[in-house]
């Protein structure tokens, strides 16, 4: 019973933000980059129903496109983190004990002991702030977070008996890696991959909020976050809204991600984690 | 143990080491020349030159590395290009805000997720444990920046109880030191302690099961009492790590939250040096935090096999 409430709420909240940025492509309901001083700074109204900012804009609208620019860049960076950490893991599992092996678990350590956050801000600071590169920098810390659990996962398949079975049947280990063991691994990876969608899009924000994320006039909603703080005491609405599409995004999405591990594994489902 | 120990420590000087070496070579890679950001658009290629030479930017690459590190080990961080002063001094200032600021803040994630933890585990399935576990849902997903936005509008514009920003010294008095870190220290401390109290709850949960807790129990104990004597210390393991991670999140983190109280600790030092290109302070500064890091997952890592004497067998 639980377990449905977790996947139906987190998914209902991350689709309503999922879909607003969609939708935001096709159609927003005013213009962003349009100024309109003498509007600024409005509390919600029905022509605007989260309000406008400094300069006018449409608070909804901005909030809209912001979801564009969070969740493509914490999709991308989660993106690079699979796609390198999950054959990086299966590599090190097929070839256990060897120096790869080694080398990425060191590996893996090393990019861990670096504290994420400052390590981004090194990188934007370095490569310049940009969208680009704050998903570089995010996408970075998510390799290994992959390649651990890929490894430390694929390890136990590789001694169960239907992989004997292909091994005997003379497939390499290659093939066995990539038609046995990550089918199976793919639940967990899904669910793995909803967790660090979600922490990538904290990261992202925290980013733009320090002036490392996307640049203007891209909304972005960290950034929103920091113009709004010198108009805290003036205009607080305006932090409430991209301080909420934030946090709903993040809580859908962890939701969803303990929903989808109920389901996966239903062993846990009697109230563990 | 020694042997435990000593792998532990030899890995632990390969991470300083590489660390060091990604720190030096992204910081090489930064484009804009210090000596002639700091003379200006208009300065003569030569003074630039000569202002090169007297920072030590013209000698090699890995001659300045050796340098750097030499110089670290020391105890001398190097001098700021832009101040002139040395960066140990630089440092020592800054560290004395930042430093108290993830301490206390580790503190509180602590002495907030323990307690909620374990009352959480021990009525798993009960309404607690679901408002609980609710609301630590809703703490992992708050940005800390944001809950510290909130905290000053309502803590100090409108109740006036704090002041929205900056840190009025250690001169001051402590009570009035510890008064400017309190918010940021309580909004650095809340995601941390849902995480904490999350990782606590499930780490109890597990060991809940077990046959040695069902044992305790034949032989007498009372609920509470084979919790605090047999799971508490089978549930140390994960929370440990978790609280040795969480100091790299707080180190981090406060970099983030300096900015949004204004607080002049190291985070705010980088954001200056970055935008000063003043090179030297941000190796430095960095390489302190990665240091810092570093050496505190290696006493966890050390912790877990007092912990846990299993362990030490293994390694």
């Amino acid at each position: 019973m639980s377990t449905y409430r977790n996947l139906v709420f987190g998914g209902l909240l991350s689709g309503v933000f999922i879909c607003a940025a969609l939708i935001s492509f096709l159609w927003v309901p005013y213009d962003i980059e349009a100024l309109n001083i003498a509007e600024r700074m409005r509390t919600p109204t029905a022509a605007h129903p989260l309000g406008t900012d400094h300069f006018g804009r449409d608070i909804l609208s901005m909030v809209m496109i912001g979801a564009r620019t969070s969740i493509a860049v914490a999709l991308v960076a989660v993106g690079i983190g699979m796609g390198l950490g999950v054959p990086l893991g299966l590599a090190a599992a097929a070839n256990k004990g060897s120096i790869l092996d080694e080398l990425i678990g060191r590996g893996n350590d090393l990019v861990f002991a670096f504290p994420s956050l400052l390590i981004a801000i090194l990188i934007t600071a370095t490569f310049g702030p940009s969208a680009v590169n704050a998903i570089i920098a995010i996408g970075i810390f998510n390799i290994p977070v992959f390649a651990r659990l890929t490894r430390g996962s694929a390890l136990s398949l590789w001694k169960r008996e239907f992989i004997m079975a292909a091994r005997v049947s003379g497939k390499n280990s290659l093939r066995i890696s990539v038609e046995h063991i990550l089918p199976n691994l793919a639940n967990l990876l899904i669910v793995q991959g909803t967790i660090q969608f979600s922490l990538a899009i904290l990261a992202e924000a925290a980013l733009s909020y320090v002036g490392l994320g996307a640049q203007p006039p891209t909304p972005s909603w960290g950034r929103m976050l920091a113009d709004s703080q010198t108009m805290i005491s003036l205009a607080p609405h305006l932090a409430l809204a991209p301080g909420l599409a934030i946090v709903f995004t993040v809580l859908g999405l962890n939701l969803l991600g303990d929903g989808l591990r109920d389901i996966f594994d239903p062993r846990l489902r009697r109230g563990r984690s | 143990m020694a042997h435990y120990v000593l792998t532990r420590l030899l890995s632990l000087a390969i991470s300083l080491i590489v660390a060091s070496i990604v720190i030096f070579a992204l910081i090489e890679i930064i484009p804009g020349d210090p000596a002639a950001f700091m003379l200006g658009i208009n300065a003569q290629e030569d003074t630039v030159a000569a202002l090169r030479s007297e920072l030590g930017l013209d000698a090699s690459p890995v001659a300045r590395y050796f340098e750097w590190v030499g110089g670290m080990v020391t105890g001398d961080f190097g001098t700021s290009y832009t101040y002139r002063t040395p960066v140990t001094e630089m440092i020592g200032e800054r560290l004395w805000i930042s430093l108290p600021l993830a301490l206390i803040a580790l503190a509180l994630s602590t002495l907030i997720a323990f307690p909620v933890g374990i009352l959480a585990a021990s009525r798993r399935g009960s309404m607690t444990d679901t408002v609980i576990m609710g609301f630590t849902q809703l703490g992992v997903a708050i940005p800390n920046f944001w809950f510290a936005m909130l905290m000053v509008l309502v803590f100090a514009i409108n109740l006036r109880w704090f002041s929205a920003g900056g840190f009025p010294g250690w001169d001051e008095g402590l009570v009035a030191g510890l008064k400017a870190l309190t918010l940021p220290a309580v909004s650095l401390a809340l995601p941390q302690a849902s995480i904490l109290a999350r990782v606590m709850r499930s780490a109890l949960v597990d060991t809940l099961d077990e046959d040695f807790m069902r044992t305790a129990r034949a032989k007498g104990l009372t609920r509470g009492q084979a919790i605090k004597r047999h799971a508490l210390r089978n549930a140390m393991i994960p929370v440990l790590t978790i609280i040795g991670l969480q100091f790299s999140f707080l180190l981090a983190g406060a970099i983030i939250i300096e900015n949004v109280f204004f607080l002049p600790g190291l985070g705010r030092l980088i954001f200056q040096a970055i935008s000063q290109r003043d090179l030297i302070v941000v190796e430095s500064v960095v390489m302190l935090l990665v240091f810092a890091v570093i050496v505190v997952n290696f006493a966890v890592d050390i912790a877990y096999a007092i912990v846990d004497p299993r362990l030490r067998r293994q390694a």
